[in-house]
């Protein structure tokens, strides 16, 4: 019976079935994971307020968000100081987020569900978004403009969303000038300091002309440095205008404290929040997380440059890593005579995908950056030096090390994609007086094509989720600068980079303020997730046009 | 020069009563051996393929026929291992003299293959895919010649309304006569058909046939073929290979009524083996 239950083929279906659908729950339940995780973060929970009862007997007031509740052994609990009646093995405990880490110095804090009181939702709760030292959480009491009272209870809550949205255009205006006017100032005053350095180093220029030189220089300084007192007279000006507004609210336990408006990003009045206005704060907070620059050491604010480093760093790589792939599998399949030789060759490439990727990075470090960007500095920037303009980790050479990372991947499916090429076809184009080339760049190449965009778009996903090497060779944790702007040559191929997958690292692992992050964590991993699943998704429509242009009995 | 060789009686033992005195000659081989590797797939092989004639090959599998017929157009020099002795001659031409350009060769002696082996582009690209290789750009040279190839293979009605599709769209039989109209796009001399109908239905090798004996008006044909029904109906002369040898070249009617080899004989009634 069991044994034609076994010869029947049965286990095997079931054993496959099995294994199948183990690995689909593993993936669902990752990026329902992720998603809900990172999903969540953005939205706009009830601010509660509750009384806690200390061990001492005495009572404090306070108010945030609850950001997990979980059962822990009463045991643990009772270690680390906390009074837990001995009845109980376990205890349910809250972690709220109560922000004003400028007040108290800590913004999580654990409290036992026992020691709380009732939760209190109150109307005149607000969180504050500011731009230093985390949220605030408190009442709202009053509007001052110049310092004067100018709206006091319900109608403070009326005056400042328009007045909010002023004091965020203001400050929008002096990162501007900031950024941009400033900073095009100091690029340049730095690019005369390396002229006039150009010029010391020069050995055709007489002493004379060299006198002549610096003076000009000096003089163009000059201007600029007279441009920049005005812009700065302004900016202070506009910084003035900026701090009209203030908002005055009282903390959970009585202190008054009074909040510039510029200081704020975003402020919620989340108990009498409908689920429409809830939605609404959930866009903005969404998409400012996908388009601002981060802030407070990463924990804050958005990831736009860490997803346009990884999507500028993964389509260099693509240029990069195509043509040379394809080349090389076109010759090891071709032209090369196909012997020891070749196979070793074949052998070598395999095993190259299996080499440890921060091995690639090491190699990138010591071949791109130091080899070959110190001597670009040396031949094209030597004005520049001691300071490094490609002799340190960038774009480029992050770049080029993902491409010799999935260098492997491209040529071992082109050479697939070639080798399934029936001769007939080959021998079809040969008969007709096509030479070799004509037969390899007109009828091979072109079916081959669906392969080598499989090729990169392995390559692709590969390439975007790694993070090991390019810590090495141009990946950093704040890039002040995004890799392009309006600046020639517009495309800034030396610069530094953030990264999705490092940035991840960063917030989870390195930040000083871990609670604060773990959120970020998620959100940031889903949209890694989400970015590598929109470029595959973009190849894999590539491909299969091709594959419908050049479809084959092959295929 | 066409026909300017003409047969000499004793040259061939093989072939005592094939009189070729009134045709042209176009291919002739002389003590054709080839190699592959260390075993001999053709043995002194001598014999004159007259023009605008169809010339039929026929034996059992592996007797060299295929083989031979790559010989024509020099197909062989794909396969490394392969080995030539003995000359071959195309309009009295050495085709294997090192000057030879093959390519150009190949442009002058036209090949079709067992299975339809179309490029996976357009119809109109496929036939217009020789002369795009000569450089030949003018849109409207291409519309004539595309259009003149698909008339003589007998598929421009078939398809005359969808030349930009895919050739894979087409049927086997209308795939093999469009890589028939890809060939004589370009205008061969010789065109050699390797066993063309032994992947096509009957009512479509009845088409291909058909299509050989028109094409035999301006082309000198060598036929490869398993069906020897086929080689009586289409061809002129017939060639009888066994293991490398030719053992029989005669008058496609004499050959089949009235073998001069007791080999072909017992082949052709069926007797072999």
């Amino acid at each position: 019976m069991i044994r034609r239950w076994f010869k029947s083929g049965d286990p095997w279906i079931w054993l496959i079935g099995g294994a199948v659908s183990l690995s689909v729950i593993m993936v669902v339940g990752l990026l329902l994971l992720i998603g809900v995780r990172g999903l969540g973060h953005f939205w706009q929970p009830p601010v509660v307020e509750a009384t806690v009862t200390e061990a001492s007997g005495q009572e404090r007031e306070i108010l945030g968000t609850i950001r997990t509740l979980e059962t822990v052994s009463a045991q643990s609990v009772r270690e680390s100081g906390i009074d837990v009646p001995a009845s109980l093995n376990f205890v349910e405990r809250y972690l709220f987020k109560l922000g004003n880490r400028d007040i108290t110095g800590q913004d999580f804090e654990w409290f036992v569900a026992d020691n709380l009181s009732e939760f209190r939702y109150p109307a005149d709760a607000i969180q504050l978004e500011r731009r230093e030292w985390g949220d605030f959480f408190g009442y709202l009491q009053a509007i001052k403009e110049n310092g004067e009272v100018i709206a006091e209870g319900e109608a403070a809550f009326e005056a400042l969303p328009p007045r909010l949205a002023r004091a965020n255009a203001i400050m929008a205006e002096i990162n501007h000038l900031e950024r941009y006017e400033i900073g095009q100032i100091n690029k340049n005053i730095e690019q005369l300091r390396l002229e006039r350095r150009r010029i010391e180093l020069s050995d055709e220029l007489t002493a004379a002309e060299k006198a002549q030189a610096y003076a000009d220089i000096e003089q163009q300084v000059a201007g600029f440095n007279a441009d920049y007192e005005v812009l700065f007279s302004e900016l202070n000006e506009v910084r003035e205008r900026s701090m009209r507004d203030a908002l005055v609210a009282t903390t959970s336990d009585g202190q008054s404290v009074t909040i510039p408006l510029a200081h704020v990003v975003r402020a919620t009045r989340a108990n009498t929040m409908g689920v429409t206005d809830k939605l609404m704060e959930y866009g903005s907070r969404f998409w400012g997380f996908l388009s601002e620059y981060p802030r407070e050491a990463n924990t804050e604010g958005g990831i736009l440059p860490a997803i346009f480093g990884t999507v500028m760093m993964v389509m260099i790589m693509s240029i990069v890593v195509t043509p040379f792939g394809v080349l090389a599998a076109i010759y090891l399949r071709e032209y090369a005579h196909q012997g020891p030789v070749t196979r070793m060759v074949r052998i070598s490439v395999n095993n190259l995908a299996g080499v440890p990727s921060i091995v690639f990075g090491v190699f990138g470090l010591g071949f791109f950056v130091y080899f070959f960007g110190g001597n670009i500095d040396q031949m094209f920037y030597p004005e520049a030096l001691p300071a490094p303009t490609f002799g340190s980790p960038g774009l480029i050479w992050a770049s080029l090390t993902l491409a010799l990372l999935t260098l492997p991947v491209v040529i071992v499916s082109t050479e697939e994609g070639l080798t399934r090429i029936p001769k007939a076809m080959r021998e079809g184009s040969l008969a007709l007086g096509a030479t070799k080339s004509e037969t390899l760049w007109r009828v091979i190449v072109p079916v081959a094509t669906p392969a080598m965009m499989t090729g990169l778009i392995l390559a692709v996903a590969r390439a975007a989720g790694e993070v090991a090497p390019l810590m090495l060779v141009g990946v950093v944790k704040l890039a002040p600068n995004l890799p392009v702007d309006g600046e020639f040559p517009f495309l800034h191929l030396e610069r530094r980079i953030m990264h999705l997958g490092f940035h991840i690292y960063d917030v989870g692992f390195q930040s000083p303020n871990v609670e604060a992050g773990r959120p970020l964590v998620y959100a940031t991993a889903m949209v890694l997730v989400a970015l590598i699943l929109l470029l595959n998704l973009t190849a894999i429509a590539i491909r299969n046009r091709l594959r419908e242009r050049y479809k084959s009995d092959s295929d | 020069m066409a026909g300017s060789f003409n047969q000499n009686a004793g040259l061939d033992v093989n072939r005592p009563r094939l009189n070729l005195n009134h045709e042209n000659i176009s291919l002739e081989t002389r003590d054709l051996n080839l190699y592959y590797g260390s075993s001999q797939a053709l043995k002194n092989i001598t014999m004159q393929i007259p023009s605008q004639r169809v010339t039929a090959f026929i034996g059992p599998s592996g007797c060299g026929k295929s083989t031979l017929l790559r010989c024509f157009n020099r197909m062989n020099d794909l396969v490394d291992t392969c080995r030539i002795e003995g000359t071959i001659k195309i309009e009295g031409e050495d085709i294997y003299k090192p000057s030879i350009d093959v390519p150009e060769l190949r442009r002058k002696v036209g090949m079709v293959f067992q299975k339809p082996n179309p490029f996976p582009k357009s119809i109109y690209d496929n036939v217009a895919y020789g002369l795009r290789l000569q450089g030949i750009k003018s849109k409207r040279t291409l519309d004539e010649v595309v259009e003149r190839s698909l008339k003589r293979a007998a598929l421009w009605d078939e398809v005359k309304d969808r030349l930009d599709d895919n050739a894979f769209g087409l049927s086997g039989g209308q795939q093999q006569r469009l890589v028939i109209a890809r060939a004589i796009a370009i205008e061969p001399e010789v065109i050699l058909l390797d066993e063309p109908c032994s992947a096509l239905d009957p009512i479509s090798t009845a088409k291909v046939e058909e299509l050989i004996i028109d094409l035999k008006e301006s082309y000198t044909i060598v036929i490869v073929t398993h069906n020897m029904q086929q080689a009586a109906r289409v061809s002129d002369f017939t060639a009888y290979m066994y293991l490398g040898e030719l053992i029989e070249f005669d008058d496609t009617a004499n050959l089949f009524t009235n073998p001069s080899q007791k080999a072909t004989e017992d082949y052709i009634t069926g007797r072999y083996g």
